[in-house]
């Protein structure tokens, strides 16, 4: 049995680390809320855009003279796969839920005798995939942790896959974050960069009240395939923001919870260490008492 | 006058402005176009340059705000303009815009391999639209 000493180091020591469990809960929920205002500030843009992609998309067909970041490379031999991680851990197992499902496309993939690279953003998803498939990763990129994500570092990612794509560097682009359902649920979520899935317009026309005249045809400025050309990057930089965006209020959302466990757990830990504390101190007294009256009968 | 404009900015990061305005020029691609209340629909890319608008009237002094190239939506519920940047212009900065110009330039020279000249050249037009803009 540990001595009534150690056992009360071990109270305080445990004490002082739920307190840190705590405030850091604290600070994720503070975080979430702030990093869930940023996503929603985006969307209007995302929106926009894919209401602009649709209303193009029922206008053009998909043919080889399609730019290629519409119709891909004819090809399907080499997956990139961008992986969305966060900077820091101790949020249970979030980054480890997107790293095991990136991980498994991966070898689905090699199975089927692809070729795979890996483009990692976020520093935790490094740590795992250079113990597994290192020769595979192209790169790895910092974010920023905790401050709001900046369209800038999200457009430099997307850049940066779009130089590769031009080099022929691969014919598939896969993109996995956490998608952010709620504070309690966060789902790894793969989506498909390149060639772009043009989102399906819900009327290729915009609606117009009942009897009223017909809607005008939209004009384009330059053409169809120019401004598509033009859209598919700033789309790909504006799926790969939303990401960061989603993944980041995912990350505080996981670490809210996880911190919340964590505190828990230490108040369970606490209770019973007390309990043996209590226990361990009246087995000490009655320990004493029963040699004093032993040592007052001999007298 | 009765009939106003539906004017949204919007950048990735966030909805910069929502109003009602008289009309608003934009640079297209192809050249500036005014869009008034009831403009046709239309969809056209902007080339880096100053949006103007004119809060109530032909007469106003009209606000400018740089854009960093983009593209504009005309529809019946009015005009979108999606911007990855937008500063107004009173805002810009005219000697760090200068030097970034200057940087700019050196880069273009030293720069070899279609890529990299491609991205300077597209660097410059854009920091010299800022500066046409900015003197003005």
């Amino acid at each position: 049995m540990a001595s009534l000493k150690a056992l009360k180091l071990r109270i305080t020591s445990i004490k002082s680390t739920q307190k840190i469990t705590k405030a850091m809960k604290m600070v994720a929920a503070a975080k979430l809320r702030r990093s869930q205002e940023a996503a929603e500030a985006a969307r209007p843009y995302s929106e926009r855009m894919a209401a602009v992609m649709a209303s193009l998309g029922s206008r053009i067909t998909v043919g080889p003279e399609s730019p290629k970041l519409l119709a891909g490379t004819g090809n399907d031999q080499t997956y990139l796969l961008v992986v969305v991680t966060s900077e820091r851990g101790l949020a249970g197992g979030f980054n480890t839920n997107i790293v095991r499902m990136a991980r498994k496309r991966a070898d689905e993939l090699l199975a089927q005798g692809k070729m795979v690279k890996l483009l990692l953003a976020g520093r935790k998803g490094r740590a795992v995939f250079v113990r597994t498939h290192r020769d595979m990763i192209l790169d790895t990129l910092d974010l920023v942790h905790g401050k709001a994500q900046k369209f800038a570092d999200a457009q430099a990612i997307a850049q940066q896959v779009i130089d590769r794509f031009n080099h022929g560097e691969f014919d598939i682009a896969e993109l996995f974050f956490s998608r952010f359902r709620s504070a309690l649920v966060q789902e790894p979520t793969t989506v498909q960069l390149i060639p772009a899935a043009l989102p399906v317009a819900k009327s290729a026309e915009p609606a117009v009240p009942a009897g009223g005249p017909p809607p005008a045809a939209i004009e384009y400025e330059p053409d169809e395939e120019a401004i598509l050309a033009d859209l598919l990057p700033r789309n790909l930089g504006v799926q790969i923001f939303r990401a960061m965006l989603e993944n980041q209020a995912s990350f505080f959302g996981a670490q809210m919870t996880a911190m919340d466990n964590a505190t828990r757990n230490a108040g369970d830990i606490i209770t019973r260490l007390t309990i043996v504390y209590n226990r361990t101190r009246q087995a000490a007294i009655t320990t004493e008492l029963i040699e004093i009256i032993a040592g007052a009968e001999s007298l | 006058m009765a009939e106003t404009l539906h004017f949204e900015l919007v950048s990735p990061e966030k909805l910069l402005r929502s109003g009602e305005v008289f009309m608003v020029v934009v640079p297209g691609t192809e050249g500036d176009f005014g869009v008034l209340p009831g403009h046709a629909p239309l969809v056209s890319t902007i080339r880096p340059g100053a949006i103007q608008v004119f809060p109530t009237s032909m007469n106003d002094v009209p606000e400018r705000i740089f854009i960093d190239g983009g593209f504009a939506e005309v529809g019946p519920d009015g005009l979108t303009i999606l911007a990855e940047s937008a500063i107004p212009v009173g805002e810009l900065d005219i000697e760090g815009t200068a030097r970034d110009l200057a940087a700019a330039r050196d880069a273009l020279r030293t720069a070899s391999g279609e890529p990299d000249i491609a991205a300077a050249e597209l660097r410059i037009a854009k920091l010299e639209a800022m500066q046409a803009v900015a003197v003005n």
